[in-house]
């Protein structure tokens, strides 16, 4: 039935037809302050039906560019982009109606509520009336807001957002799906149930979906992948050819008499080791090609136990992008920059942070149910938890942008929403929504901002010396910021909130939508800050990161589920289906158990 | 000044002018109007369109007639033959006056008779209507005059001695040009204003801003102050073109004229925030501005004098920043008023300002934090 | 394909509606503001020079000067105040407690005996001219029918020969509001048309909804239309709150057909709505959009529309730019229907105009409307 849509198909190449996308050479070039930046430079590829290709590259590589050319929302300087054999440029209404597009920043009807956002877009994708229902019950299961239909778009968590946005582009299975990062922001149970319907669809029905995304694990889950870089394709291929290559190059490492922060520290210092991460209990280890791992115990790591481990997805995303940075001869930052040493956990006295019996309500909704947690100078505390468990509602209680309907909280020892101005010097917050000013450029922002945390004078201006060099903003200072790519944008947040070098930092999701480089990168600086004494209090839905975490606590529906530290949590969860949880599986069975727990009084009643 | 502050005010006009629209927004709209409505808003009456039903034929009656086209005001379109015809052009809107000239009159005129002469007017518009009448009174009566003269007719016992003060030829657009400084100004001010609190809710940023250490003082300035410099700029510039332009002699000079430009900038940045902090959504500020602004062009004494109005509406005009700046524009531009004289509205306009901007300091507080 | 298409008419303008709903601000300015103004407008603000306040200044009391001030406070146009000497009256003129004063200086009753036609003098204040100009004219009004009243008494020949006999057509009570109403029904319905749809289609651009709307198989006009639709019916429910208070609260005659009214009525709101649109188009953003849409839109429906101000007294160039003035011919058809009845030869060019305006409108608005971002 689809092939009988193809008018064209007589005329078309036969190698082309029926691909669901065809790229010739695409170009497109912005203009960025004075300088012509090639967003796209010349990108040919062909894919093939019924596939879901991964489209990966770091910030600013040129994937949403790509997306919305694909669209038909931008022009190309020069190529042809065919959908199904139809030309882009010369159909886009036709193209249009073959695709659907979930947009970064899916623009929600925030004044309308979550079912007539579902409504507007089923009748605007045609859906038959007989077929909604159903359709619409997997689309709320899977985001989780069956509760929520007659909640008001703009008063759902960030998450939940996102969710909806994608529960409008999946309400009418397309012949090409095109997701530009559909899965920031969302919480690693949603994301499971995300993929399920991805799966679903493509298996079941052949569709054929181009996807863009931060998680390198889901890169894994792709048939095929597109490496995009500066613009450039360097790479096309099967996830496992990308993973082959690191064959032999990747190890677990323990070392007995070291904790697993100072063996990391230790090992990223390592000339000849591309990556190091903590994973679990253990480090992950990656080695430059041709290097030995025998260069650990050379090193005076004596007693370090190195396993062999499965190459990885993201370990050949490093290696390649490592190796493009020292191509640009750009010493990459992480190795230029003193990794992280031992860090003492926690161990400053005194604490920064109490939260005891916080509540908060929203009308007769318990956003934030009565949760109680302290969190020590020098610390960074992770407030991990499903969409919509009341995290950036905590946040923003404590930074004293809303008023709680009970409890007590302190940071230092004041009320923010009670104190005086200069307590507020003493903080940093970073928004989950860009919150800065889009229509200023980059450096306009580092200024403003510093001068709003009463910077002056030479101080002011080294700090914005080392903001645009720290982030890597410096080719982009004078960008609007509206129009940088996500990855840049949350750079950019994260720089003006330490700006004035606070002592307790909030960040509500600082490193989503943020390539796997910056976050690494990204974390480093905050391990030092915490080091220097800065209390850090991060949410996240990367459970990777959650083991940088020296104590967590984990969210659902408003409570604290489970509070520890990342091996405590792990281990609580531990069980014979599960021999070495990871974290994402202890988190998926604590939010799990609890939805059950709230599901089960009505199903008995 | 606080650092903070001028950072902020600097943040302000590089979000207002860093586009290309919207300076471009700024600056030329405001002067193409002022120009435009500087010519078009005038009471004054030019070539009104009208016809002479002239049953008389007289050399007398012709005489009048040549009074009437002989104005600037009136310009003969027709000349009827029969009273049906009047009927449809004025229906038609072809013409606003019809002089109806009766047959008895150069006889009764001779023989010392009142001669009655008929003027119709098209009362669609009731002031063209009355200025319409005005005019072909004058007009009757010099005529009148003329005639008694030189038929020998006694002249009047008492004659009228008209003067204007301080418009002496009555020219209406020293009136309404004055007027529409107060206009513009007002309207650039209070969007710029009351748009940048609900711009910044709308986008985030101002809960970033409040987890600065700013005080709501420092955002209370930080936001005023560029309303308050683009206000006065947009002020000064119309006032260069009411001068240099329209050539509208200013004569009370620039010191109570800027003193009472800077208390109406002030008042309308005060009503600018407090609309700007009740708002959630850029619509709402926007829309909220308007709900001010038209009452209080229309309750200023802009286009309808504010005696006219009943007591209760005239009271309500106290509230209204807009009747005491025209007033002080006005006088400042065609008398020579004494900083006393204009206490009366400077006091007014500067507690209205006061209350204005304690209020929104207050919604900001309130609201915000 | 046609079934597609009214599902997605019918779920856009259903999304429209929804939100026009609950912003308190659109609901406000198509039923609150026209109330406000047609109140204030209905109760009082008017052209109208009653109740003038007018300084007397007699300096020697006489019966002369008795007759001829008992004019003035004989007649309803004046609200007469006795000033001692000619300064005082000046210094309350220029307090602008009273708009102008007849000053009979201390020889009148002297040189009006001995026939040596002593002068009145009569000064207004000239700021407001228009004012002055009526004040004028009702002073000499007084002072004609004085003339004439003496040369009765006196058994002589009236020394003014002509009689004028005023007759105001349409409107013989000259009241403003009648005209003043009818006018104002236009500035209202281009608030809705123009500034509200250009404000609603901004806000689209600004919160990214726009982009994915765009890559639904939704076409530009379909997106369009479904703007047009809940907005012409928002106005034209504003028109006819407007004209139900117009003629019952305050008894403005409605001479002509109901139907022309709509007709025009809805005209005139689909070239605001043509307007409108346009103007988000171009800008994309709120803050330049509704900058625009007050100085093209708002302030021309004010000024240049003949709302307040003769067209006809305007420069010629002048009079050219207000053909571009959708509410001109809007005004002109109103105050026909409203104060003359269905007076055809005045309302088919205007509705041609019309109708010509709103199909530029509209159709540029069409054309400039890209399905893409760039
Ligand atoms: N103004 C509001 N009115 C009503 N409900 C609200 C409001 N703000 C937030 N909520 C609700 O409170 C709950 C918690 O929201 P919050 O933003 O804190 O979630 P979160 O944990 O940060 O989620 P995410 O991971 O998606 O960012 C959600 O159900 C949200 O819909
Ligand atoms: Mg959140």
């Amino acid at each position: 039935m689809r092939r009988a849509a193809l008018p064209y198909a007589v005329a078309m190449p036969p190698e082309t037809e029926g691909a669901p996308l065809v790229l010739e050479q695409v170009t497109r070039r912005f203009k960025i302050g004075k300088r012509v930046v090639a967003a796209l430079d010349s990108v040919s590829a062909t894919t093939a039906p019924g596939l879901v290709i991964g489209l990966i590259g770091p910030d600013g590589a040129g994937k949403t560019t790509l997306m919305r050319l694909i669209a038909g929302l931008l022009r190309a300087d020069s190529g042809a982009i065919r959908v199904f054999g139809t030309d882009v440029a010369a159909a886009p209404l036709k193209v249009q109606g073959m695709i659907a597009y979930m947009p970064q920043r899916f623009g929600l009807y925030e004044d309308l509520s979550v079912q007539e956002n579902l409504d507007l877009y089923a009748d605007l994708q045609g859906v038959a009336p007989e077929a909604r229902a159903t359709r619409y019950g997997e689309l709320l299961h899977m985001t989780g807001l069956a509760a929520f239909t007659t909640r008001l778009a703009g008063k759902l968590s960030g998450g939940m957002k996102q969710k909806l946005g994608l529960a409008c582009t999946l309400i009418q299975p397309p012949r090409l799906l095109l997701l530009d990062e559909p899965t920031v922001g969302v919480d690693p149970v949603s994301r499971r149930e995300l993929w399920a319907i991805v799966d679903h669809l493509v298996r079941g029905q052949g569709m054929s979906v181009l996807l863009s995304t931060a998680y390198l694990d889901e890169a894994e889950r792709c048939d095929e992948v597109l490496l995009l870089h500066e613009g450039k394709l360097i790479g096309a291929g099967k996830p496992s050819q990308f993973t082959q290559a690191m064959a032999g190059r990747s190890f677990q490492v323990r070392a007995a008499n070291m904790s697993k922060r100072a063996l990391q520290g230790a090992l990223s210092r390592l000339p000849g080791v591309t990556d190091a991460i903590i994973q679990g209990a253990a480090v992950r280890m990656v080695l430059d090609a041709g290097i030995h791992p025998g260069i650990v115990r050379e090193s005076g790591l004596t007693d370090a136990v190195i396993t062999p481990a499965p190459p990885r997805f993201e370990d050949r995303f490093i290696d390649l992008l490592k190796a493009k940075a020292a191509a640009a001869a750009i010493a990459p930052t992480t190795s230029a920059k003193p990794a992280v040493a031992a860090r003492a956990p926690a161990a400053q006295p005194g604490m920064e942070i109490q939260v005891s019996h916080l509540l908060k309500r929203f009308g007769d909704f318990c956003a934030v149910d009565d949760i109680s947690f302290t969190v020590a100078r020098g610390e960074i505390f992770g407030l991990l938890g499903a969409n919509g468990a009341g995290k950036s509602t905590t946040f923003r209680m404590l930074c004293g942008l809303l008023p709680a309907t009970s409890g007590s909280l302190r940071v230092g020892s004041f009320n923010l929403r009670t104190a005086a101005a200069t307590a507020r010097g003493r903080l940093g917050y970073m928004a989950q929504k860009f919150s800065l000013y889009g229509d200023l450029s980059v450096l306009q922002n580092l200024r403003f901002f510093s001068a709003a945390y009463g910077l002056t004078g030479a101080k002011r201006n080294a700090r914005i010396d080392w903001a645009l060099r720290e982030f890597e903003l410096a080719p982009m200072r004078d960008a609007t910021s509206r129009d940088l790519p996500l990855g840049f944008k949350q750079r950019m947040a994260l720089a003006c909130a330490l700006m004035h070098e606070p002592d307790v930092l909030f960040l509500d999701e600082p490193t989503s939508g943020v390539d796997p480089l910056a976050r690494r990168e990204f974390w480093q600086r905050i391990n030092a800050l915490a080091d220097s004494g800065v209390t850090v209090l991060v949410t996240t839905h990367f459970m990777d990161e959650a083991e940088y975490c020296d104590r967590l606590v984990i969210m659902g529906q408003g409570k604290v589920l489970a509070e520890g530290t990342s091996e405590s949590l792990k281990s609580a969860c531990r069980d014979e289906t599960h021999p070495d949880p990871s974290m994402e599986d202890a988190f998926v069975a604590l939010i799990e158990a609890d939805t059950a727990r709230s599901a089960a009084p009505v199903g008995a009643a | 000044m606080p650092r903070r502050v001028l950072a902020l005010i600097i943040k302000e006009f590089l979000a207002i002018l860093r586009d290309a629209k919207s300076r471009m927004v700024l600056i030329g709209p405001p002067l193409i109007q002022l120009v435009v409505f500087g010519y078009a808003a005038s009471f004054d009456l030019n070539h009104v369109p009208f016809a002479v039903y002239d049953q008389d034929r007289s050399v007398a009656a012709q005489d009048l007639v040549a009074h009437f086209t002989g104005s600037r005001a009136f310009t003969e379109v027709a000349s009827l033959k029969s009273d049906h015809e009047i009927k449809s052009l004025i229906n038609s809107r072809q013409v606003e006056m019809v002089l109806v000239i009766d047959p008895r009159f150069s006889r009764d005129l001779l023989t010392g008779k009142a001669a009655p002469v008929q003027v119709i007017v098209d009362g669609r518009n009731s002031n063209t209507a009355l200025l319409i009448l005005g005019y072909a009174n004058t007009i009757i009566a010099d005529y009148s005059q003329q005639w008694a003269a030189t038929h020998g007719l006694p002249s009047p016992p008492a004659q009228l001695d008209p003067r204007a003060l301080f418009n002496p030829n009555l020219d209406s657009h020293w009136f309404i040009i004055p007027g529409i400084v107060a206009l513009l100004t007002q309207v650039v001010t209070l969007l710029v204003v009351g748009l940048s609190v609900a711009r910044e809710r709308e986008a985030g940023t101002f809960d970033q801003i409040l987890v600065t250490p700013m005080r709501p003082l420092d955002i209370l300035l930080g936001k005023s102050i560029p309303g308050l410099i683009i206000g006065l700029a947009e002020g000064s510039v119309i006032v260069l073109a009411t001068v240099f332009w329209f050539q509208v002699p200013l004569h009370g000079g620039l010191a109570p004229l800027y003193l009472g430009l800077l208390l109406f900038v002030l008042a309308n940045t005060g009503i600018g925030l407090m609309i700007s902090s009740l708002a959630a959504t850029q619509q709402q500020a926007l829309l909220g501005a308007f709900l001010f602004m038209v009452p209080s062009i229309i309750l200023s004494g802009f286009a309808t004098p504010i005696s006219n109005m009943p007591v209760i509406v005239q009271n309500l005009t106290w509230l209204n920043p807009m009747r005491y700046a025209l007033v002080i524009i006005r006088r400042s531009f065609l008398e020579h008023p004494s900083f006393t004289s204009l206490l009366a509205q400077y006091l007014p306009m500067a507690a209205l300002a006061l209350v204005s901007l304690a209020a929104a300091g207050w919604l900001f507080r309130k609201r915000a934090v | 394909m046609k079934a597609g298409m009214l599902m997605r008419l019918r779920g856009l303008i259903r999304k429209e509606s929804l939100q026009i709903l609950r912003d308190p601000s659109s609901i406000a300015i198509a039923f609150l503001l026209p109330a406000i103004l047609l109140l204030l407008f209905g109760y009082g603000v008017s052209l109208d020079a009653k109740h003038v306040a007018l300084g007397i200044v007699v300096e020697q009391p006489s019966a002369a000067a008795a007759s001829f001030t008992a004019q003035f406070s004989n007649s309803p146009y004046f609200a007469p105040r006795n000033f001692p000497n000619a300064a005082a009256a000046q210094t309350a003129l220029s307090h602008e407690t009273i708009e102008g004063f007849v000053w009979l200086r201390a020889d009148f009753a002297r040189r009006l005996a001995a026939g040596k036609s002593p002068d009145i003098g009569v000064y207004v204040d000239g700021i407001n001219a228009n004012n002055a100009r009526l004040v004028e004219n009702y002073v000499q009004q007084s002072w004609a029918d004085w003339i004439t009243s003496q040369a009765d008494l006196a058994g002589a020949s009236n020394p003014l020969p002509i009689n004028v006999e005023p007759r105001i057509w349409f409107n013989p009570a000259v009241s403003s509001r009648d005209y003043l109403v009818p006018g104002l029904i236009a500035v209202i319905m281009t608030l809705t048309g123009a500034l509200l749809t250009a404000l609603v289609i901004a806000r689209e651009w600004e919160r990214g909804t726009m982009e994915a709307l765009m890559v639904t198989r939704v076409s530009m006009h379909e997106i369009l239309i479904s703007k047009v639709v809940p907005y012409f019916l928002l106005g034209m429910g504003g028109m006819a709150v407007s004209v139900t208070i117009a003629v019952f609260l305050f008894g403005v005659p409605l001479y002509g057909s109901l139907l022309v009214l709509t007709l025009a009525a809805g005209l005139f709101m689909l070239a605001s709505l043509g307007m409108g649109l346009l103007i988000s188009t171009i800008a994309k953003n709120q803050f330049v959009a509704g900058q625009i849409a007050i100085i093209t839109t708002f302030l021309p429906a004010f000024i240049l529309s003949g709302f307040i101000f003769d067209i006809g007294s305007m420069p010629a160039p002048i009079r050219v730019i207000t053909h571009i003035v959708a509410a001109r011919y809007f005004v002109s058809i109103l105050q026909s229907l409203f104060l003359a009845g269905t007076v055809w030869p005045v309302i088919w060019p205007n509705l041609l105009a019309l109708l010509l305006m709103a199909i530029f409108f509209l159709g540029v608005a069409r054309l400039a409307a890209r399905k893409r971002l760039d």
